[in-house]
Parts: structure tokens; C-alpha cells; sequence
């Protein structure tokens, strides 16, 4: 079903260049004495959620953040290794704004809103003047100044890095911000707290409905505006480089309060992770992208070559990457190097006990730089690695494989980043903008401050003084309506009492996805994915455990409720997979491709983004279509040879 | 292999805990610490029991989310290495592993293996940053920083907030997550200007929170998964001598610590 909403994102006229110093020309303000009577929610405490907090609190606004972790610091981006990129052009080799937004684009084969990447690349050398201001020890050279290092997808070296911890800085850089403005009285924190459904009033988005996960209560908070920043959806496949804790709950609630979806099906395969060694296993480690800046990945000439890496000689390996794209070699995007991996897996050429893994060589590099230098820039990876596999990667190989770490598809929103609800903001990996259908390596980061620091602390005044949202109190009906379908929502979950774990369900919804919404897709296989996940959904509802009680601490009820909702949008990624006949970037469908095996845009019927909208729990959902347009990056078929 | 687990089982502060031990077969050896109590906690709820409650999220040795003591050892024997990147393959088919929460007056109990450990982002909130609101900074080079001052810096700022030093230590003192945040911003020429007043607030609020004082003993360190070096906690000493020097006539205010789950707003 197609809806008729015209989906308008508001992209300023005139150049582009100029599109967001007019857009912030236009904007309206709110008077410094009155920001302090607004209250502004912000779910979410990872880089864009504690950016964009403490920010907010710096302006003077009334902020309540929450997240489900004990501590805002322990948001995941806390574990993003690589890097942040930036068009400093420090290095004096040919980078400008115009080329990291001309690469982010390309990059997200020609997938986003051209605008929306253009402000991200002019976001982006604010981003590490704040950052080192705050204190951020990113790596630097002798003489004192900013070091970078190169990453998938470019040219020049615009990386900059805290070894390979970069998240974890960055993020400690925010929650020191973010911790600051609780000091002041601006932000209150409410941690261990989980927000369940969205309390919309007169097409508003007034507040939220959160359980306090300690003691189980339930409370509503009104507010004059509501800012989702709760990451991706990754872990809709089970496995995947994501925390345990990372859910899809907030916005799938705010989908289903008519919040529009984009584009779910376009999700990251990262290629370089640790490969599964066991049905037990609960999550995958990623291994830096910025690895392949000096490790060769290549697997034996010969299908089924049992022998150990160090006896195979030079000339019986297969280096595919360098061998198929010499101009990028072992530096294509993720979506490139995933499916080679792939490819040469399906071949019977893989390594490793499963025949899934591919090698990733540094013995290069070490004969070329000397371990101390490779020890100095990837050391802690390298221990990581060796903790995992009890491997040492200094002697042989790395072993590794592609798994799923990033969402590119979000909630919609406009370039205000508002979403369908007037009020409603999405902030980071939660919604869809910036990306396209493959995200390039240390842009993550970069989305997520930008977002947080530099674009919402505009647009949310510009509403508040435009919109002028009414008073409303927690007695409002509405907030009563969501308040009490969330009671039963989770009373509904404890009053199953059948037989089977949520884990279990999580697991065999993971397969499915993984088997038939993964690396490649069919029509086939995703029609009979959809059946199954129906199954799945209707067995849960019948058959699912979950001990205990809902006032405490109850980790199986907290789980239970997000794999209700990883089960709904797991149907939607595949209707939306479906529904794209065509491969781009992330998404790539078997029946469309290159005679080489490249992923085969297919502009003139699809070069839209696809906003899906909810219409009940028993109806398909409807498509709204967001037309693209690229007035500055000419659509080509992208080429890394 | 086959382990026996020994594990703290205790509902809420207010009932009484005690040790559980459940056998485990069928331990792969490649298994982390935390995937061994994912299966225990499977087959509990299938027997109708409730799960063990323990913390976790990223599970690569970064957020600060897991830790336990392991017969004794916080985050267990391995060197360097959360109790998420524990393998199996360091123990020993029949082990007897004795499992229980960091101990610690300062981190009150929740359940089982969790405690609440929200007296480390006051300690935060009391300094453990720089003043430097969004739009204010100058570019990035303005200031140079050399190698060797970033890389120490980088050494104090590695800190995951987990509490194993808390839990390791003797007298429950919080001086190496506090002395690495001081060191971490002291370090660098941004954190300069603050100094001397983050460390006496920052010091300040660990006593208010009721963290015993650093006798030098260093089990801190030791247990410590990303290895923070002792010397924060010299750095941190002499940065509150200085400050206590200068600052000595202003009134340092600290925060209450919260002693429950019922958030009150300001």
C-alpha cells in the first residue's frame, strides 16, 4: 500500500554551501530568560543523546535524560575503536569539506539527502575543535599537532584518533559535558530507566512513558519537546558488534504512534570482525576497520586448503581485494569488502575450523615498520584479539569475518531532523539521514556529535518559538492512555507463563534475518523470511517464559519487551527489502547485479527513500516515498578499481 | 568441561543473600565468563527459576558495565581483562568458582551480582571535566600537545568506570578512578585552568561518598582491566595539595549521595 503524504524535507534553497547558514538565519529563537522554561526530553545517552543534552543544558533549556544503562557512559558508542573524520586537511593532501561530503555520499551509493551530508561535512571540523577542547587525548604527532590515519572509502587521511578507543573518548568528552550540566542544575539524569511508549497530544509529541528498571515503576514525563537519540537496531539479527542492551524499543514505540520509518532494510555488514566459534555465543567483536590500512586480507588460491597460513606460500594466495580493486585495494567501503568476503567464503576458500573467516595479514607491515609501530597503533586491538581466539596476531594471521554493526535506516526526518510528529527529534544512529544505504568507516562519530552539538540546539528552539506547544500536565488523557497500555503491555508479557526463553526466540529471529535479510537478499528467500517471522511472532505471543515479576530488577521481562519489538521490525526490513528491486550499498539483491558481481543501482525507479508508516498491528504498513535528488554528486555506478 | 558455579543470591537489599552453587557442564572453553552464565541462566529459567542478575552491555571490555569477584579476584584471574572477555580456557575441567558482587559500602547493593555504582558520576559531576561550553572552541592545533603528554593523558583517560579497584582494595578507596580522571584532564593543556579546584572537589565528593583512603597497598592497579598506572593517585595527591593551598578559602559544596531508586527532580 502507497500513502499519499507527501513527505517534505525542507531543505533550504540556493547553493549548498549555503543551505545551513540560511536555514539558521531563518530559524526563530527562543529568549534566553525563557529557555528555562521549557523541559525537553532526551532519550538516549550516547554521543548524540549526551551531546545534545549537554548542549541544551548550556543553553539554558530544562533537560531530563534517560538511559537504560546504571551511567550514561556506558552507551555504545563507548565501543566504536576506529575514528572520527573530519575535512581539516591537515595533511595537506587534497581533502575540503566539498570531498568529504562528494566521498559520504558516493560512499552511501547515492542514498541520502545531498544537503543533509553537505552540513554534516561542515559539522565536521567543529566537531574535533570541541572535542580537543574538552580534552579529548587524540592521538598527536612530536611536534604537538592532531595526527589522522586513513579509513575505508577515501583518499586522504582524515581519521582522527585515540587509539583505538576513539568512541570511548569521545563519549567521555560528551558525559563530562553532559555531567557538567548536571552539576549545574540544567540536566537531570535518569539512569536505569527505560522509555516505553511516546505520549503524542494534538499531533504533538508531548512526553514519554519510562519504567525505572530497578524498581519496575512506571512514570510519565511531559515535556515541550522529545528528542530520541537510542542508536541502531543491529541487534534485530541477535548477533551482531552492538551491546547486549542496545534496542530498537523507542523507536519502534514511536513508529507505532505514527513516527515514519526510512529505509530499514539498509543495514551494515562490517567486515572485519572476530568469526562465531559457537552456538553459545552471545555477541560478535568487532576488529577496527582501521586495521586494513596495514593488514592484507587474503585467502588460499586452492578451495579447501586445510594447511596453516604460514605454509602457504606467497604465490597460492588469493589477495581478492588488492587483485579486484587496485585503486582502493584493502580500503573499499564495508559493503565491498563484506561481500568479497562472502563470495570467497561461498567458494569453499574461507579459513578457520567453519570455513567462515577470511585472513587479515600483518606480516607486511611489521617487516616494513617494525612491530613497535604496528604495537603503537593497534596494540590494544591486537590484545583484544588474542584474549578472544588465545591467537597471537603478531605470528599469524587475523581470522575474520563480516557481521552486522550498523543501521543505516532510522526514523524519518526532515532536515530539521524532526520526524513525522511535530516535536518528535531523532538524533544519530536512530534515524536515517546522513547515510545513504552504506555508511563510511569513523562517520558514525561524526553523525552523532554533529547531531548533538550543532544541529538539534538550533532546530529545537526554532520549533519551540514556532510551534508554541500549549501546557499539559501528566493528567492529560492521553498520557493516562499511554501510561496504562504500557502497564498492560507488560503485564501481557509476565501473563504468557509458557515454555521457551526470550533468548531463544532473539536467536532463531536472528538466523532468520541474518539467512534471508543479510548480505544478500531475494525475493524469494525474504518472502519466505516475512511467513516465518509471522510464525514466529504468533509462537512468542503463545509460548514465551519470562520469570519473575515486573517490580524489580527483572532482566528477562527488560529483554522479553525489546525482542517483541525486534520481531515486528524484523518484518518490516524484510517488506522493505522486498519491496527495493534493486542493489545499493548494504542492500544488495541477488537478482540485481553487475556482470562482476557489483551491487546494480536502479535510479530511475528507486532513487527514493522509503518512509514506512504504521497502520495497525494486522495491516501491511504504508509507503511514503521521499524522492532524492542530487544536484552536486552525479549518480554513478561507484567504482573503488 | 564441567565448572561449579558459586554464586551471591540475594533478591533485594532488604532480604538476606546467600551462596548458590549450580554445576555447569558443558563449558566451551572458548565461552566468555558472561556466555558460561547466559547458558546457567538459560537452563534456570527453564526450570522455572529466576535467572542471576548481573550487569553487562558491549561485552568487548570497554563499557564498564560487567565485573564480579571471581573466588576472590575482581574481574577474575586473567590480567588485564573484564569478566565479558574472560575465556573459559583459563580454568580447569572441575573448578569450583566462588561468584560475588563488589563489596563496597559506597556501592549499595541492588541484586545478585549488581550493585549501584552511581558515586562514580558524582565524583564526575564534581569537576571531572573541563568548562568549555559547545561553540567555544578554538581549532584544534591552536595548542599543541607533544606525543608523550597526549599518550599519558590517553594512559588516566582509559578508565571504564568499572569498580574493580573499589572492590579490590582493602580500604574500598576510589582514589585510582578518581586520580585518573585528574591526571587524564591535568595531564593536557585544556584542563589546565581548573586544576587545582577539579582536584579539590573531585577529592572532596570521593570522601563524601564515603570511599576509604589510599594506603599505597596497589591492588587497585592489579586488577585493574585497562591498567591504570599507580601514579594517578601521586598526581592526584599532590594536584589537591596544591589546591587546597589555593583554594583553601572557598566553601566546597558536594552532592548528597542518592540512597534509592526514586528519582527526585529538581
Amino acid at each position: 500500500m502507497t500513502g499519499t503524504m507527501k513527505l517534505d524535507a525542507g531543505i533550504p534553497s540556493g547553493p549548498i554551501e549555503q543551505a545551513w547558514d540560511k536555514a539558521r538565519f531563518d530559524m526563530k529563537l527562543v529568549n534566553p530568560a525563557n529557555k528555562r522554561r521549557h523541559t525537553l526530553l532526551v532519550v538516549g545517552s550516547g554521543l548524540a543523546g549526551a551531546s545534545a543534552s549537554a548542549t541544551l543544558g548550556e543553553l539554558g533549556y530544562n533537560v531530563k535524560c534517560f538511559c537504560f544503562q546504571d551511567s550514561p557512559r556506558r552507551a555504545h558508542s563507548i565501543a566504536a575503536q576506529g575514528g572520527i573524520n573530519a575535512a581539516k586537511n591537515y595533511q595537506n593532501d587534497g581533502d575540503s569539506i566539498y570531498r568529504l561530503f562528494y566521498d559520504t555520499v558516493k560512499g552511501g551509493d547515492f542514498r541520502s539527502r545531498e544537503a543533509n551530508v553537505y552540513r554534516l561535512a561542515q559539522n565536521s571540523v567543529h566537531i574535533i575543535d570541541q572535542c580537543v577542547a574538552q580534552g579529548v587525548p587524540f592521538a598527536r604527532e612530536y611536534g604537538g599537532s592532531l595526527e589522522n590515519r586513513s579509513f575505508g572509502g577515501a583518499q586522504v587521511s582524515r581519521t582522527f584518533y585515540a587509539r583505538g578507543q576513539t568512541g570511548q573518548q569521545l563519549l567521555l568528552g560528551a558525559y563530562q559535558a553532559l555531567e557538567r550540566q548536571v552539576d549545574a542544575g540544567q540536566v537531570t539524569m535518569f539512569p536505569r530507566s527505560e522509555m516505553l511508549d511516546l505520549i503524542v497530544i494534538d499531533g504533538q509529541a508531548r512526553g514519554i512513558v519510562a519504567r525505572n528498571l530497578i524498581t519496575g515503576q512506571l512514570s510519565v514525563h511531559m515535556a515541550d519537546a522529545v528528542i530520541l537519540a537510542t542508536g541502531g537496531y543491529g541487534n534485530v539479527y541477535y548477533l551482531s558488534t552492538n551491546a547486549k542492551g542496545s534496542n530498537a524499543t523507542a523507536i519502534w514505540r514511536a513508529y507505532k504512534r505514527g513516527a515514519l520509518f526510512a529505509n530499514p532494510c539498509f543495514t551494515q555488514i562490517h567486515p572485519t570482525c572476530i568469526p562465531v566459534s559457537g552456538d553459545y555465543q552471545s555477541k560478535l567483536t568487532l576488529m577496527s576497520e582501521s586495521l586494513r590500512n596495514d593488514g592484507r586480507i587474503w585467502v588460499p588460491k586452492k578451495k579447501g586448503d586445510k594447511r596453516r597460513p604460514n605454509e602457504i606460500p606467497e604465490d597460492e594466495r588469493d589477495y581478492y581485494l588488492e587483485r579486484k580493486y587496485p585503486a582502493f585495494g584493502n580500503l573499499v567501503p564495508r559493503d565491498v569488502a563484506s561481500r568479497n568476503a562472502k563470495a570467497v567464503c561461498d567458494e569453499g576458500r574461507g579459513v578457520g575450523e567453519t570455513g567462515l573467516g577470511v585472513y587479515l595479514d600483518f606480516s607486511d607491515a611489521i617487516r616494513r615498520l617494525g612491530e613497535q609501530t604496528i604495537r603503537e597503533r593497534y596494540g590494544n586491538l591486537f590484545d583484544m584479539y588474542q584474549r578472544i581466539t588465545d591467537e597471537d596476531p603478531y605470528k599469524v594471521p587475523m581470522r575474520i569475518y563480516p557481521a552486522i554493526h550498523y543501521t543505516m535506516g532510522g526514523l524519518w526526518v526532515d532536515y530539521q531532523l524532526q520526524s513525522t510528529i511535530p516535536g518528535l527529534f531523532v538524533l544519530g544512529e536512530a534515524n536515517f539521514s546522513d547515510h545513504g544505504a552504506n555508511r563510511l568507516g569513523a562517520s558514525a562519530l561524526m553523525q552523532g556529535l554533529s547531531d548533538g552539538y550543532f544541529i538539534i540546539p538550533y532546530t529545537v528552539g526554532n520549533y519551540l518559538a514556532s510551534a508554541k506547544p500549549a501546557k499539559v500536565t501528566g493528567s492529560h488523557p492521553e498520557a493516562l492512555a499511554a501510561f496504562a497500555a504500557t502497564q498492560q503491555g507488560i503485564a501481557k508479557l509476565l501473563a504468557i507463563k509458557g515454555k521457551r526463553t526470550v533468548d531463544s526466540f532473539h536467536r532463531e529471529l536472528g538466523k532468520i534475518v541474518w539467512d534471508d535479510c543479510g548480505m544478500s537478499r531475494t525475493a524469494a528467500g525474504l518472502k519466505e523470511a516475512i511467513g516465518k517471522i509471522r510464525a514466529l511472532r504468533e509462537e512468542f505471543w503463545q509460548n514465551l517464559n519470562v520469570p519473575g515479576s515486573s517490580d524489580d530488577l527483572n532482566q528477562s521481562l527488560e529483554k522479553a519487551a525489546r525482542v517483541a519489538d525486534f520481531i515486528e521490525l524484523g518484518e518490516l526490513m524484510c517488506i522493505d527489502a522486498l519491496e527495493r528491486n534493486e542493489s545499493c550499498g548494504g542492500h544488495f539483491r541477488e537478482e540485481y547485479q553487475t556482470p562482476e558481481g557489483e551491487a546494480q543501482r536502479d535510479d530511475q525507479h528507486y532513487s527514493y527513500v522509503a518512509a514506512w508508516g504504521y497502520t495497525g498491528s494486522a495491516n501491511p504498513p504504508e509507503l511514503y516515498k521521499e524522492p532524492l535528488e542530487f544536484a552536486y554528486v552525479h549518480p554513478s555506478q561507484r567504482s573503488y578499481k | 568441561m564441567k565448572l561449579k558455579l558459586t554464586i551471591w543470591r540475594q533478591k533485594n537489599p532488604g532480604t538476606k543473600g546467600k551462596f548458590v552453587t549450580y554445576p555447569v557442564n558443558d563449558v566451551n572453553p572458548e565461552m566468555s565468563m558472561l556466555e558460561c552464565l547466559d547458558v546457567l541462566n538459560e537452563s534456570l529459567i527453564e526450570r522455572g527459576e529466576e535467572p542471576v542478575a548481573f550487569e553487562h552491555d558491549c561485552r568487548e571490555g570497554i563499557c564498564g558495565s560487567c565485573g564480579f569477584m571471581i573466588s576472590g579476584v575482581a574481574h577474575g584471574p586473567q590480567p588485564a581483562t573484564t569478566v565479558c572477555q574472560l575465556t573459559m580456557r583459563h580454568f580447569k575441567d572441575g573448578d569450583e568458582l566462588v561468584l560475588e558482587p563488589w563489596r563496597s559500602a559506597s556501592f549499595p547493593f541492588v541484586k545478585d551480582l549488581v550493585v549501584d555504582r552511581r558515586a562514580f558520576d558524582r565524583i564526575i559531576q564534581s569537576g571531572g571535566y573541563v568548562s568549555v561550553s559547545t561553540g567555544n572552541a578554538p581549532d584544534g592545533n591552536d595548542i599543541p600537545v607533544g606525543k608523550e603528554i597526549a599518550d599519558r593523558a590517553m594512559d588516566a583517560a582509559a578508565c571504564i568506570g568499572c569498580g574493580a579497584c573499589v572492590a579490590a582494595c582493602p580500604n574500598g578507596s576510589a582514589a585510582l578512578f578518581t586520580g585518573a580522571k585528574i591526571a587524564h584532564l591535568g595531564i593536557l593543556p585544556q584542563g589546565k585552568p581548573e586544576q587545582d579546584r577539579r582536584a579539590v572537589r573531585m577529592v572532596a565528593q570521593m570522601h563524601t561518598e564515603g570511599f576509604g583512603s589510599c594506603t599505597n597497598i596497589g591492588e587497585c592497579t592489579g586488577v585493574c582491566p585497562k591498567e591504570i598506572p599507580l601514579e594517578v593517585i601521586a598526581r592526584m595527591n599532590r594536584d589537591y595539595l596544591f589546591g587546597a593551598w589555593t583554594e583553601r578559602s572557598e566553601v566546597i559544596n558536594t552532592i548528597a549521595p542518592a540512597t534509592d531508586w526514586n528519582f527526585r527532580e529538581k
